[in-house]
């Protein structure tokens, strides 16, 4: 009665009863904690419905034991922290939590699905689906034992002129091996985003002669424009206090290149705001002063930034029809948020379903975004300084961008939300380690995709109200009139917080009735037509309207 | 001249003028005319080629460029670069006209290459006109009335409250006869001329206690519950210097409330609103700081705001406003429906905040008060017949600042609040609250133009001079829409997923589940974690304060406000799944309470996204029901077996993609879709933190420096 629903392959480690546990919200109350290898459960029965918490180990940040006043031999306190949304918790335990969470479940889970997410991702498919190779950009092997760079995927497109050697005297200019690769083409101008390190200029201003032609290479790649533009993600100043072990191009050894600094701060900063935004949403919300709370975390405002930055990417892109080079320190946080935003904008397709998970896929999970070292998989240093928020700050970007244009994506708001809760759950394997090279060995084979779970249940995850706004670029305003805190994923465990009922509900109904309703008429003119042979005048009206309803497009 | 209204005249023009918007940064200009007449300021473009796309939403009586008298908020003139207000006599003629409406449009007027004649004529007859005292009868809807006598009263389903039937029969709805009856004590206005003809009272209360003090001291009724208990109001007695007639004062009202707290009548429960709510003062202010922030002169404006935005808002107190307003409508439900207490709200005119709650809490509690013309209804009755200062608040007249104050525009924006939450439950859209308040400055109708009934009642008496004009004027009440909107246009003001009547099937009405809510999205996790309420705090005090001590105790103490039976109720009815046809409330924490994004931002082109805001879903939807609409066609065809051809398809009018979220209000305000890139950066208030100044991956900056 009182014990965890387990998932094919979880097994129990330990279970305590008598366990009380004090929520915020409610007071305190008494029931079982169950510790398995995959979450902590507590359920208590004295409630109707019966109370219930469920965190997989993965989401939890720290565990505390709280100072006991002695009262009664058994009694201690614990308070548990988790990464992202904020269930603090104490338990006046009569048994024992097990300090030592044996990590990374998602080697053990052994839930069968209809779909296998480990195919949604193809690399050669999705550059194919670009227009590559083309006679301006080749798709290399030369990674393909993750030599050249390590945390890049074996797959790139380079530009079809550059030659091996070349471009391993590249790699040795950039950081971390990480040379400008291409990740986006525009379909019409040939316009394309590439994505790279910064440069190893150092103090002494540094040049390297491949890596200026390879740059005046990716700018010919491009017919339509004279000029490349290099995005830096970071603010100039902090580019410039860190120009020990990199930097930035200059304009001399870059003459046709035009900088463009986009002020967007580090991990730190971000890490810092998420943690002052738990302290206005939790546990309680001060609503007299929200607006200036919100105000003070500044998370907002880096939103705008990151999508401010996207905007202009996309609009050189699209408008200035130029092709753009974007990059950070190490190319793999703030480089991959404004890629991939930039090509949200851009390109419709990322804008399904499908195209969303390639794009994770491809512009995060392959290109290096260190998602072990940034979400802390199965380790216990919370305080790491390489911990940041990165990833959820573009979904939540994503999530604004949804918000701005309700009809243009073909994700809902829950769609997201798992994404993020198995950033952190450890269930599923798409999230772990910190590169393609680490991955390879046993993710895929060992592990179920996210994937395999979202795209057997499309229906859950589909926004009713989407049109395919094909080839139409959408740009968000980066204003703050136009952004909001996401109550539904940051609040989410207040209970005063109930989601509103989302008006889907009627237009989930509507869709019903029109599928019934074109079944009916389909019906009826099958029986129609049948007469109509019998009585041999031939009407040739067809159904005109498709089976599945759901996507209207334009 | 086609351009013209029944009855309206040309008071003075100027040509060469040019109206220009500001675009990605230049200035776009286009030339023509800037005439004043006596009901609007009006551009006429040179170059009137007729519009191909006429839009799909027109208001008729108001165009594009078309600002009535009463709807200027603010006129500056521009001497040298410098911005001035404009009021009364001028001395020096500006060489640019900057017009801020009351309903948040900017108008830029250059009038450099005007010649000076005009530009003295076209200004000095702006200003006067829109900014300088009137008279009643000078205002357009009296030349309008009687210029075009054959007017329709319109009356459509809307209840006028005008005549004693009506309330009778809004008695019956609300089965308040029982204790409650209708009286025509004020017929002739003997009791009150701040009074309707018609209202209703307590069975119980005498006509002379009404005529005692015209009215004051009396309750009022506005509305019973379906449990009996009712909403009253009541006027209050100025402070009196006096000492025996404060003594007099207060033995009346003992009387008239011992009169109604016994049985048949409920527990009485008063409210006095002049010191529960914010005062009129406070909320005139707290909304002129808040206009201001859309009020935008240009686009570097526009991003210098954005920078502050959150603070500016929450400074502006208009939010505030607004979240006190729906707490003190949620206290009076609470009480009405769950005490089972009559509340009697008290204000000195009860005029003004009275009909902000009232209407409301009506909103929360009455499904009918959703529909349109329950909502309609609802403002006649406790707005436009129930006696509230239009004219005086909206200082239509120009006769003093001091009168005026946004009170009924703070009702549409809790109603807003209303609807954003609660979609469903509601028959008509933001839309229709949009050009609802858009209407307050239209001085065709006499809905918004008169302090009472008595005074629309004695000015609609013409003075008659000449033979055929008998009778009284007739004046169009806004409630008839058409004389707006064309039934296209309409279509808008109509909300497509209204949940009309509730379904008696009840195996049909199962909660929609929200996976989301408070639990992680996992696979085949059972979804029931819905928490039910309970307390058992004070078993659990003690073991918190003496084991836990205050770490964990701070948490639980944090909710220890005084009104605990407001918040039990407010929690209670949170926690269970909503019905749109009962008892509404609103969302009331801080990041619930929103800004009314289509009335404020409408206007300002850095704010328009293409192919987004809610008209995206809204035209969705509209298709949808189309679809289905013509489908129902075929299947009926079908069935009857027509043999017509192929039904027509559904001509697809709606492309979200290419409508902006300023749809349907600004269509083309913004011709180019490039971007709207921000021009303000954040002043680095952290420049000084060692956490901005490092690289993502930590080098540890003393020793690699060196």
């Amino acid at each position: 009665m009182e014990e965890a629903p387990l998932f094919p392959g979880e097994s129990i480690k330990v279970i305590a009863k008598d366990v009380m546990y004090i929520c915020p919200f409610m007071g305190a109350v008494s029931g079982t904690l169950t510790v398995t290898d995959f979450r902590m459960y507590i359920k208590s029965v004295e409630r109707d419905p019966p109370f219930v918490i469920d965190v997989p180990l993965g989401v939890i940040s720290r565990v505390e034991k709280i100072g006991v006043q002695s009262h009664g031999d058994n009694s201690c306190g614990i308070e548990i922290v988790c990464k992202v949304w904020h269930k603090e918790s104490a338990c006046k335990c009569a048994g024992f939590l097990s300090d030592q969470f044996p990590p990374l479940f998602a080697f053990s889970y052994k839930e069968k699905f209809a779909v296998n997410g480990w195919k949604v991702y193809d690399p050669m498919a999705e550059y194919k689906r670009q227009g590559l190779p083309n006679e301006s950009w080749k798709i290399s092997k030369i990674n393909s034992t993750y030599e050249l760079c390590d945390t890049y995927p074996a797959i790139l497109v380079v530009p079809t002129s550059v030659k091996d050697d070349d471009l391993s005297k590249v790699a040795a200019f950039r950081a971390k091996g990480r040379v400008p690769v291409l990740s986006w083409i525009h379909p019409e101008s040939q316009a394309t985003i590439t994505r790279c390190s910064q440069p190893s200029v150092g103090p002494n201003d540094k040049r390297c002669k491949e890596d200026e032609k390879y740059l005046q290479t990716i700018m010919d790649a491009n017919a339509q424009s004279h000029k490349l533009i290099i995005f830096d993600a970071r603010q100039n100043s902090v580019a410039d206090t860190n120009k020990v072990g990199g930097g930035y191009e200059s304009e001399s050894a870059y003459p046709n290149a035009e900088l463009v600094f986009l002020e967007i701060h580090n991990i730190h900063v971000m890490r810092e705001s998420l943690r002052k935004l738990k302290e206005i949403v939790y546990p309680t919300i001060d609503e007299t002063r929200w607006l200036s709370n919100v105000d003070s975390t500044h998370w907002l405002e880096y939103i705008r930034m990151l999508l401010a930055g996207a905007v202009r990417i996309a609009d050189k892109i699209e408008s200035g029809k130029t092709s753009v080079v974007v990059h950070c320190s190490d190319g793999w946080d703030r480089t991959a948020q404004l890629t991939a935003l930039a090509m949200l904008m851009l390109d419709s397709y990322y804008r399904t379903i499908k195209g969303f998970e390639v794009l994770i896929e491809k512009e995060w999970i392959s290109f290096g975004h260190r998602f072990a070292m940034r979400v802390g998989h199965g380790d216990d240093d919370h305080a790491d300084a390489d911990r940041s928020p990165i990833f959820l700050q573009f979904i939540d970007c994503v999530w604004q961008m949804t918000k701005q244009f309700p009809a243009a994506f073909e994700f809902n708001e829950l769609f997201l939300i798992t994404i993020l809760d198995h950033l952190y759950s450890c269930l599923f394997g798409t999230f772990l380690c910190n590169c393609e090279k680490e991955r390879l060995k046993e993710v895929s084979t060992k592990t179920i995709s996210l994937w395999s779970y979202i795209n057997s249940q499309l229906d859950e995850f589909t926004n009713p109200f989407y049109v395919n706004y094909e080839n139409h670029v959408l740009y968000p305003v980066a204003s703050l009139n136009h952004l909001e805190l996401w109550v539904n994923y940051y609040v989410r465990w207040n209970p005063r917080m109930r989601p509103q009922v989302p008006i889907h509900q009627n237009l989930k109904e509507l869709l019903a009735i029109r599928t019934e309703l074109q079944k009916k008429v389909e019906d009826l003119q099958r029986e129609a037509a049948t007469r109509s042979i019998s009585s041999s005048s031939d009407r040739g009206s067809s159904p005109s309207h498709s089976a599945t309803p759901v996507h209207t497009s334009v | 001249d086609c351009f013209f209204y029944t009855g309206e005249l040309l008071l003075c023009e100027a040509s060469t003028v040019y109206k220009y918007i500001q675009e990605d940064g230049s200035n776009r200009g286009t030339c023509g005319k800037l005439v004043c007449t006596n009901f609007k300021i009006a551009f006429l473009d040179d170059d009137s080629a007729s519009d191909d796309n006429e839009p799909q939403f027109k208001n008729k009586i108001v165009g594009e460029n078309d600002i009535t008298l009463q709807c200027v908020d603010q006129i500056y003139g521009v001497y040298d670069e410098k911005k001035k207000l404009l009021t009364g006599q001028l001395r020096k003629y500006p060489e640019k006209l900057i017009i801020y409406c009351k309903d948040l449009r900017v108008f830029n007027f250059c009038l450099r290459y005007t010649k000076e004649e005009e530009v003295k004529r076209i200004v000095s007859g702006i200003v006067h006109h829109s900014q300088t005292p009137k008279l009643l009868k000078r205002l357009f809807l009296f030349s309008y009335a009687s210029a075009a006598p054959n007017n329709t009263d319109g009356r459509n389903q809307t209840v006028m409250f005008d005549t004693l039937e009506d309330w009778r029969d809004e008695l019956e709805r609300t089965k308040g006869n029982v204790k409650y009856k209708a009286v025509t004590t004020n017929e002739g206005y003997r009791v009150s001329e701040k009074l309707p003809l018609y209202f209703v009272v307590p069975i119980c209360v005498s006509e002379e206690s009404i005529l005692k003090y015209q009215g004051r001291g009396i309750p009022i009724w506005c509305w019973s519950c379906h449990n009996g208990a009712a909403l009253l109001k009541m006027s209050a007695f100025p402070k009196e210097q006096d000492d025996s007639t404060s003594q007099m004062q207060k033995a009346f009202l003992d009387g008239i409330y011992k009169t109604i707290s016994k049985p048949p009548y409920e527990l009485l429960k008063m409210d006095d609103l002049s010191s529960s709510l914010p005062s009129l003062q406070d909320i005139q202010t707290a909304y002129t700081r808040f206009k201001q922030l859309f009020l935008i002169d240009n686009s570097t404006d526009f991003w210098a705001t954005d920078v502050k935005w959150f603070s500016l808002l929450e400074s502006t107190n208009w939010l505030e406003i607004i979240r006190r307003v729906l707490k003190k409508a949620i206290e009076v439900a609470e009480c009405l429906e769950r005490q089972h207490t009559n509340v009697l709200l008290i204000e000195e005119s009860a005029t003004d905040l009275c009909c902000v709650i009232s209407s409301l809490v009506q909103v929360m509690m009455d499904s009918y008060s959703r529909t349109k013309s329950g909502f309609q209804s609802l403002i006649q009755k406790e707005w436009v017949i129930g006696g509230h200062g239009f004219l005086d608040r909206c200082n239509h007249l120009h006769k003093s600042d001091k009168e005026e104050a946004p009170v009924f525009l703070l009702l549409l924006n809790c109603v807003w609040q209303l609807v954003q939450q609660y979609p469903p439950a509601f028959e008509f859209t933001e839309t229709y609250l949009t050009v609802l308040s858009d209407s307050l400055y239209v001085p065709i109708f006499s809905t918004f133009f008169f302090n009472s009934q008595h005074q629309k009642d004695t000015n609609t008496v013409r003075v008659c001079c000449f033979v055929d004009a008998v009778g009284p004027f007739r004046f169009l009440t806004v409630w008839d829409w058409s004389v707006q909107f064309d039934p296209k246009a309409q279509a808008f003001l109509n909300n497509p997923l209204y949940a009309e009547k509730p379904k008696p099937d009840k195996s049909q009405r199962k909660t929609a589940r929200f996976k989301h809510q408070r639990q992680l999205s996992l696979p085949l996790t059972p979804t029931k974690s819905s928490t039910k309420r309970g307390f058992f705090r004070e078993e659990t005090d003690h073991l918190i304060k003496n084991i836990l001590g205050r770490r964990i105790g701070k948490f639980i103490n944090s909710s220890d406000e005084p009104s605990n039976s407001f918040r039990e109720f407010y929690d209670s009815w949170h926690s269970k799944p909503v019905d749109y046809h009962g008892l509404l409330l609103p969302h009331i924490d801080g990041p619930e309470i929103k800004v009314w994004a289509q009335r404020y931002l409408r206007w300002i082109p850095e704010a328009q996204l293409h192919g987004g805001g809610t008209i995206a879903m809204a035209a969705k939807i509209l298709d949808l029901m189309e679809e289905v609409q013509s489908l129902q066609v075929k299947m009926d065809e079908e069935h009857s077996q027509a043999i017509s051809g192929d039904v027509h398809s559904v001509p697809l009018l709606r492309n979200s993609a290419r409508l902006s979220s300023l749809f349907p209000f600004a269509l083309l305000q913004r011709q180019s879709i490039k971007p709207a890139l921000p021009t303000s950066t954040w002043k680095d208030l952290e420049d000084e933190d060692d956490l901005v100044k490092r690289d993502d991956e930590f080098v540890d900056l003393s020793g690699g420096m060196s």
